[in-house]
Formats: structure tokens, sequence, C-alpha cells
């Protein structure tokens, strides 16, 4: 138990110092990678709580795909980033603020501090175990496509209509582009390249 | 301190002593891998090949290593250091740790987890960063490109993979990988999904930057995309890496349709032979036939490349998943 409770201050710790230095990153491509050992570690905080599967699709979603996007779009944008750092004590105020109020609804809520809530669970701190034969993916996916099932697919259409969404408002036709037409080049035949004519000697084509 | 030990210290120990077990032959097998590459690459073009450095020019991989060692590092003056050097890095390790939960043989695995593809997976889907991050970190127009290009290449792809993948999982109702090649006791994988298989290699060569789909290093015209400015050991650890990424999904695509460790059938004369014989020539097939694209098809344009992964792959693997779960269903072989 000891061994798991350092592991656990490791991660911890390195996930508050990172996040602390995502922010505070001269460099914006700095920032996004320190996001990404943010991630890497919360997702051995899962591990640890034994959300194996939750930890991989953190993983596989955040850092293999979203964080990907993000670098790749830190690199190529010329957004003057010191200039957007500039108003960074201005917003600390309000930003301290919404951090206090989180803070103070996740103890309500998870009644840390002697203070409860009607209706919250008296313990969500302690995650509910699953019987020991279930794997987490399994138990998931029960409860997902059963209880959820609707809240689920109400998910997917949101994440749809916000890629449509996206696609629409990015979207322009440019006139003039030459695009190639694969079956028009497949369906190309001799006779609509080719055109043989008879030339007389000493007169031109 | 006693209890400690027993329950800490020496489980430790013989995990550590495992790891060593797998790694030690591993980086033997990519060194290997180099030499055969090219002497698969040299006997389709007609050539020789390396011959010179030992009998049948066997030790070639490590005089190339020993020559690579002793050269010196070259940083660019504008580089930025800590990613420059910890990109290949990455890439190195990335590609060591993925063989934690390659299934050698029945139980013959270093971590057994549930959730091995998915693992998996994630480790492949990683692989970018090295390329990205020492493609920025060089400061270079050229490797700069070649990041670029990789991070696109690879995120289409990733796509269509993890729907393959889905329909593998389809057959066999777990993610453990020991799991998915004992379903496979029956009929390999390959035969009844059989254009998943090839959309899966396909969709390999282009999550390993490999002939054809070497866009980011493309020589001829981006130099060597991203791994231009490096040198000696760092460059040698992009090449080890990139060895040891294609063995390991040769590895993956054998135990999601070639049957792992399973003998192609199980009469006398094939299940004498021992598992993890099987699972590594089945390995060596695919690494040959890497080796054959590599040296029989030439380079795709780049927009041909995000075409088949966008509009052919995605929506065929899409369609594919719908399939295989439809005829589960409707012939009740769920498992």
């Amino acid at each position: 138990m000891i061994v798991q409770g350092l592991v656990f201050y490791l991660f911890a710790a390195i996930v508050v110092v990172s996040g602390v230095m995502v922010i505070s990153a001269r460099n914006p491509v700095h920032s996004v990678l320190f996001l990404i050992l943010a991630f890497f570690n919360s997702a051995g905080l899962f591990v640890l709580m034994g959300a194996e599967f939750l930890a991989m699709i953190l993983i596989i979603v955040y850092v293999g795909a979203v964080a990907v996007l993000f670098l790749f779009v830190v690199m190529m944008l010329d957004v003057n980033f010191v200039q957007l750092r500039e108003g960074f004590l201005q917003y600390l105020p309000v930003g301290g603020l919404i951090g206090i109020i989180l803070f103070v609804e996740l103890l309500l809520v998870l009644g840390g501090a002697g203070v409860t809530v009607e209706g919250a669970p008296a313990n969500a701190l302690a995650a509910p175990m699953p019987a020991a034969n279930v794997t987490n993916t399994e138990a998931l996916g029960a409860l997902l496509y059963t209880k959820y099932v609707y809240l689920f697919q109400a998910a997917g259409m949101v994440l749809l209509v916000a890629m449509i969404g996206a696609i629409v408002l990015t979207h322009r036709t440019r006139p003039g582009v030459r695009r190639q037409n694969i079956s028009d080049q497949v369906g190309r035949r001799r006779e609509d390249g080719v055109e043989l004519k008879k030339i007389q000697p000493g007169q031109g084509a | 301190m006693v209890e400690f030990w027993i329950d800490y210290g020496f489980p430790l120990l013989i995990i550590l002593l495992k790891i060593i077990v797998i790694l030690v032959p591993v980086l033997i097998g990519v060194a290997f891998a180099t030499y055969f590459d090219r002497k698969i690459w040299a006997a389709m073009q007609m050539r020789r090949g390396p011959n010179v450095v030992g009998p049948f020019g066997l030790m070639q991989p490590f005089a190339d290593g020993l020559k690579l060692f002793m050269k010196e590092t070259i940083i660019p003056a504008g580089a930025n250091k800590g990613v420059f050097l910890l990109a290949p890095a990455i890439t190195f390790s990335l590609a060591m740790i993925g063989w934690a939960v390659i299934p050698f043989g029945d139980g013959l695995v270093l971590s057994d987890i549930n959730v091995g593809i998915l693992y998996m997976f994630a480790i492949s889907s990683l692989g970018v960063y090295g390329i990205i991050m020492g493609g920025w970190a060089s400061n270079s127009k050229y490797p700069f490109f070649g990041a670029l290009r990789s991070a696109a290449q690879m995120v289409s792809y990733e796509v269509s993979m993890g729907f393959i993948i889905v329909t593998v999982l389809l057959c066999v109702g777990s993610l453990n990988l020991s799991d998915i090649v004992r379903a496979q006791e029956k009929i390999w994988f390959a035969i009844p999904l059989f254009p998943m298989f090839v959309m899966f290699f396909i969709s390999a060569l282009a999550e390993t930057n490999r002939p054809p789909f070497d866009l980011p290093e493309a020589e001829s015209e981006l130099v060597a995309g991203y791994q231009i400015e490096y040198s000696s050991m760092a460059f040698a650890l992009f090449m080890l890496g990139e060895y040891a990424n294609i063995l390991l999904l040769s590895g993956l695509t054998t135990i999601l349709f070639l049957g792992g460790w399973l003998p192609p059938f199980d009469i006398a004369p094939f299940n004498w032979i021992p598992g993890p014989i099987w699972f590594l020539s089945k390995l060596a097939f695919l690494f040959f036939v890497f080796s054959w694209v590599k040296a029989t098809v030439p380079r795709y344009r780049y927009d041909q490349l995000m075409r088949l992964g966008w509009k052919i792959f995605l929506p065929l693997s899409l369609f594919w998943v719908v399939l295989t779960a439809g005829v589960l269903v409707a012939f009740d072989w769920v498992p």
C-alpha cells in the first residue's frame, strides 16, 4: 500500500506541476508537450484506480489524436503568444474565483469537510468495485448501452452536429482548382486522345 | 524490511529480468531486420546487398551501429536542444514498450493486461510524437515539412485502423491479446476478414512511414524529412525505433489476423513445432512483405495518400464493422 501511495503522489505531483507549466511555459509548443505529460500522468492515476479502460482511452483520444492536432495547429499558426499572455495577471482574479467555486462545489458533492447535500452519493470518493470477474470494459459497456443508452446517443449526436458545423463553417469553394478525376483518367480511350491524319507531302497539317 | 523485499523487491527483480529477456532478442532482431531489409531489397533489384563484413555480410548491422556510435552528435545552432534530443529517445522507447503485451506463445507474455489491444493501439498512435518533435525542434524547413506530413498521415490512418481492430474485437469479445489469439483456434481471422487483413497491413505501412507511404522522409523531395539534422546515435535511435515499430506492427498483424502462436492446422507435423516459432515465422513473413512492398511499389502522391485513407479505407472499414456485427447477430455467433 505504501508503494501505491507513493506512486499516486508522484503522478499527482507531476500532473499539477505540468499543469502549471502549460500556462507558464514561454514557448507554446512546450506548453502542448507539458499538456501531454499531464495527460499521461492522469492516465497513470486511472490505472492506479483500476480503471485501465479509461486510462487507455485517455491516451488514445487525447494524446494520440487531439494533442497531435493541437501541436499541429500551434506549430503552423503564427499567433503572437507573448501578446496573448499579457493579460495573464489581469484575468488571474476571475480565474482564481472560478477555481475556488469549482473546488467548493466538488467538496459539497463529494461530502467532504462535513458538509453533505441531499441526494448526492454519500461516499462518491470511494469508487464502487465491480464484481471480481467483470473487467471494467465490460462493466462500462453494460452500463452505457443499457441504462444510459439515450444519453450516449445524444452525446454522439452533439459531436456529429459539432463536426458538421465545423466543416460547414470552414468550407469554401475555390473556383478554378484542377482536380484529379480518376474515373476520367481510367476511362480515357485511345480514340479520345489520339487522332490520325493523313498528310499529303508538301502540305502542312 | 524483509516483507518489503518479498512484496516488492523480488517481483521487481523478476520483472526486470523478464524485460531484459524480451528486449535483448528484440534489439538483436531489429539489427538483423535492417540487414534482411537491405538484402531483400538488393535481391529484388538484382544486386548483392551488404556482403563484405562477416560471412554473407551478416555483421553489417553491427558495423553500422559501431560507426554511428563513434560519430559526433551534431546539434544545429537554432535547434530547440531539449526537444531535439528528446525526440529520438521517445521514438525508440515507444517502439520498445509495445513489446510488453505481445504474447509470444500461450502464456509467454510479460504483462497479460485486460486492455492489451488498446495499449498497443495507444503506443502505435504515439509514434508520431518522436517525428513531429524532431521535425519541429530541428528548426529547419524540410524536417518541419516531414513532421507536418507525418502528423496528418498518422492521424488519418489511425481512424480506419481503429475500425479494423473493432471488427476483430467483435469476433473475439475481449480486449486481451492472448484471448484474441485463442479465438482463432478454429479459423484465422485473415480468412473470414480478408479485406480487413489487407487494409490493416496497408495502414500499418502508413503508420510506420514505410514505402510507399514514406512521405515524411521522402528523400527525393524532402531530402530525409525529419531526420535531416540528426547524426550519430540520435539518428541511430530513430532508425532502431522505426525498425522495431515495423516488427511490432508485424507482430500485431500476426496476433490479430494470422493466429499468433497457433499452427495453421492442429494436426501431427504442424503442432510439433512450438508456438513461439510459429509466431516468429509469421512475423518474419510479414516483415518480408514489408520489404517486398518497399522494393516494388512507387511512392504515393500526398493527395492520393489522403484520399486512400479518408475516402476509401474509412468508409470501407466502417461498412465492415456494421457487416460483421450484423452477421454475428443474425447467425447468433456473438461470443
